[in-house]
């Protein structure tokens, strides 16, 4: 069902690819909301299913990609599940936008970036093309872009990788949407660049009053932009809480295993903590907890039931048997996967 | 210019570069007339000693891979001396390199293009014990799968093809590669960029017990600030073909100098909720190498509040500024360069030293 105080609310999400190698259950019952105004990150590592979920949303998965009957999506109230492809059309780049990660592709090369700016314009707003152009001058004006007047006229091989993601940037926001879904939108740039990016980005949200979707795997990325994270893995989600919860009080040994494994600038330099093993390929997600293998906690129960999403504290869930049995943490074993030694994927 | 030594080592450094340039020349026209020279190693000069890490860190384009490259001749520097273990690797001939590259080994970026998908992994581990005759026939299997054991592999995967292997995986394929030969020094370009945080740690960790067992020592080539300084004993920080500044790890994430090393350490992002960090967000782009900037390459983005005219005009050496931190900057003191240069150069404000919090991750 649809709440009237989110501005989206996707539940039970499921997305397969029919592959030759099987059925890849590349997200698999994924349900979590969005508020307005609200910066929420999804992290996780490859293959986790995160990407897919970004995609699903404004419903851009081509076979051999599905959506899976009993999936909602809800959207400003709208099932987009249900909606036809006119209906999307009419949504995607102008009230849901997409920044890319790869600003090279999100670009065509023989356009010219006002151009390209101009034309979510003029499809969506129906604009002249000398008022489009003069959006897209002022687009390239508010992401920082100097000499807009010029820079309109280039096109994306003249620019430099942070100049197209600001490009990509301005072309999301052109018609002011109610959610931007960012994906990895700083991997691609370094680390001062990213710096830039991510000051803009949040200061045009926090402006505009955008909801943001920010896909990462970098959790200093989200320890400062985002008011509450999604973590992914194997194609559910298996915590979500408010971020500094997450940062203080993570409570699913994935989660845990991943901020052991970060290291930071200005820790003591102890060896970093590893999760032994690999991500099970989406064709054959293993039974009962899916990281029960990579787990240094995991027990009988974890082979035989697969754990729901338990809510451990106001806001915070975790898809782990330790919310029902926390007396297990105290004794850690050496994973499965460790005892195996390292498996080929 | 004096060239920076390794700290606290009396001892003859494994690795010496000196002066180190590659250009690249751009080319135009049909005829290929050489219009300008891309240079993306411009006077590089550091010291690796035994057993050492040295990272090189810098932004994309400033030469950190080139440098890696051109050390191990993958490439042909323009200029300068590169001394490994005594031996003037620039004078020798294919035979020399041959024999030099059993003691100086390369572990690549994208373990995913650096692995040859037509061979299994134990043939592409065995094919540097056959080049350099060091082990045949049941000798070189046994080898093979000790050196898979010892990178984490199982020993029976050796007949298995890359595409069977994961990221992660791959590269401890290509380490167990470079280690066959038994090197002392290996050039590690950016080996964990392309991994995830959980797989990067188990490289990580790997990479530092082969070290110690070993005493290898690594050029560490990487971007990610937080693994070098995990992992790195020295730094040099590379900005536009130049090394801008040299220091032990505990002093350049401490008391970095220079101001484009204090505007890189201010953008890492720090995985605490709540505290929003200070940040020196630099105006622009990288400059081309094409065309670098006069003066110091970084003065048109410097924060540095006495930057002034003379940055544009005089090239700041790389000078030791405290014992074994080395950095290029003439408006932090102490400068070789003084202030009646500076003056004549159009210089209007003396050498005062600045360190913004912003730059500060470990608080004091």
């Amino acid at each position: 069902m649809a709440d009237d105080a989110g501005l989206l609310s996707v539940r039970n999400l499921r997305t397969y690819f029919y592959t030759d190698a099987g059925v890849a259950r590349a997200v698999d019952g994924v349900s979590f909301d969005v508020a307005v105004g609200e910066t929420v990150g999804l992290v996780g590592e490859s293959g986790c299913g995160k990407s897919v979920t970004a995609f699903s949303i404004p419903r851009l998965i081509r076979p051999p990609g599905r959506i899976e009957a009993g999936s909602e999506i809800f959207f400003q109230g709208e099932d987009l599940v249900l909606k036809d492809e006119k209906y999307l059309q009419g949504i995607r780049g102008n009230r849901v936008a997409i920044v890319f990660q790869e600003p090279m592709t999100a670009l065509n090369p023989v356009f010219t970036i006002g151009d390209q700016i101009g034309e979510v314009a003029r499809i969506h707003a129906g604009m002249s093309k000398r008022d489009a152009w003069a959006k897209a001058i002022e687009m390239l004006k508010l992401v920082g872009i100097p000499a807009p007047e010029q820079r309109a006229g280039e096109y994306p091989h003249q620019l430099s990788g942070g100049m197209r993601q600001r490009v990509v940037i301005a072309m999301a926001l052109v018609m002011n949407p109610a959610l931007v879904i960012a994906d990895e939108p700083t991997t691609a740039l370094d680390v001062t660049i990213q710096a830039q990016i991510l000051e803009l980005l949040a200061d045009l949200t926090r402006r505009l009053g955008t909801s943001v979707l920010l896909i990462t795997h970098d959790l200093g990325v989200v320890a400062e932009n985002c008011t509450r994270v999604i973590v992914m893995y194997a194609g559910e989600v298996v915590e979500e809480a408010s971020t500094a919860d997450l940062f203080a009080r993570a409570h699913h040994p994935y989660t845990e295993g991943l901020l052991g494994a970060m290291p930071r600038v200005g820790r003591e330099k102890d060896r970093l903590a590893t999760i032994p093993g690999t991500v099970p390929p989406p064709t054959s997600w293993p039974e009962g907890c899916r990281f029960r293998d990579r787990c240094p906690y995991s027990w009988e129960r974890c082979a035989a039931e697969h754990p729901p999403l338990y809510q451990i504290g106001g806001g915070h869930t975790s898809r782990c048997h330790l919310a029902d049995e926390p007396e297990r943490r105290q004794h850690p074993h050496p994973p499965l996967a460790a005892q195996r030694g390292a498996t080929a994927a | 210019m004096t060239a920076p030594r390794p700290v606290g080592d009396a001892t003859r450094p494994l690795l010496s570069v000196r002066d180190l340039t590659k250009h690249f020349p751009i080319k135009r026209g049909v005829f290929g007339r050489v219009t300008g020279q891309v240079r993306a190693v411009d006077g590089v000069t550091f010291d690796v000693a035994p057993g050492e890490t040295l990272a090189l860190v810098g932004e994309s384009g400033c030469g950190k891979s080139t440098t890696g490259r051109a050390i191990l001749r993958l490439i042909e520097p323009t200029s300068g001396t590169i001394t490994f273990d005594g031996e003037d690797v620039r004078a020798l001939d294919s035979t020399g390199l041959r024999k030099l590259r059993r003691r100086m080994q390369i572990v690549f970026q994208d373990p995913f293009s650096s692995l040859n998908p037509r061979m299994s992994i134990g043939a592409i581990v065995r094919e540097g014990l056959t080049i350099h005759r060091l082990a045949e026939g049941s000798a070189a299997d046994a080898r093979v799968r000790q050196l898979l054991e010892e990178v984490g592999l199982r020993p029976e995967y050796s007949s298995r093809y890359p595409h069977e292997f994961s990221g992660g995986q791959r590269q401890r394929v290509g380490i167990a590669r470079a280690l066959s030969v038994e090197p002392t020094f290996i050039v590690c370009d950016e080996p964990v960029s392309a991994l995830d945080v959980s797989v990067q740690a188990q490289v990580v960790n790997l990479l530092q017990d082969l070290q110690r067992d070993r005493g290898l020592a690594y050029l560490f080539i990487a971007h990610d600030l937080s693994v070098v300084e995990h992992i790195a004993d020295r730094v040099a920080v590379m900005y536009l073909g130049h090394v801008v500044e040299l220091a032990t790890v505990e002093r350049l994430y401490s008391e970095p100098i220079m101001p484009y090393t204090q505007a890189l350490l201010s953008a890492v992002p720090a995985p605490e909720p709540g505290v929003k960090r200070e940040r020196i967000l630099l105006a622009g782009d990288v400059p081309s190498p094409a065309n670098p900037p006069s003066g110091c390459v970084f003065h048109p983005r410097c924060q540095h509040p006495a930057r002034d005219a003379a940055c544009a005009k005089i090239v700041p050496p790389l000078e030791e500024k405290a014992p074994g931190h080395w950095a290029a900057c003439i408006k932090q003191p102490p400068t070789t360069v003084s202030w009646e240069q500076q003056r004549d150069a159009g210089g209007t404000n003396p050498p005062e030293f600045f360190l913004p919090r912003a730059a500060l991750h470990r608080s004091a």
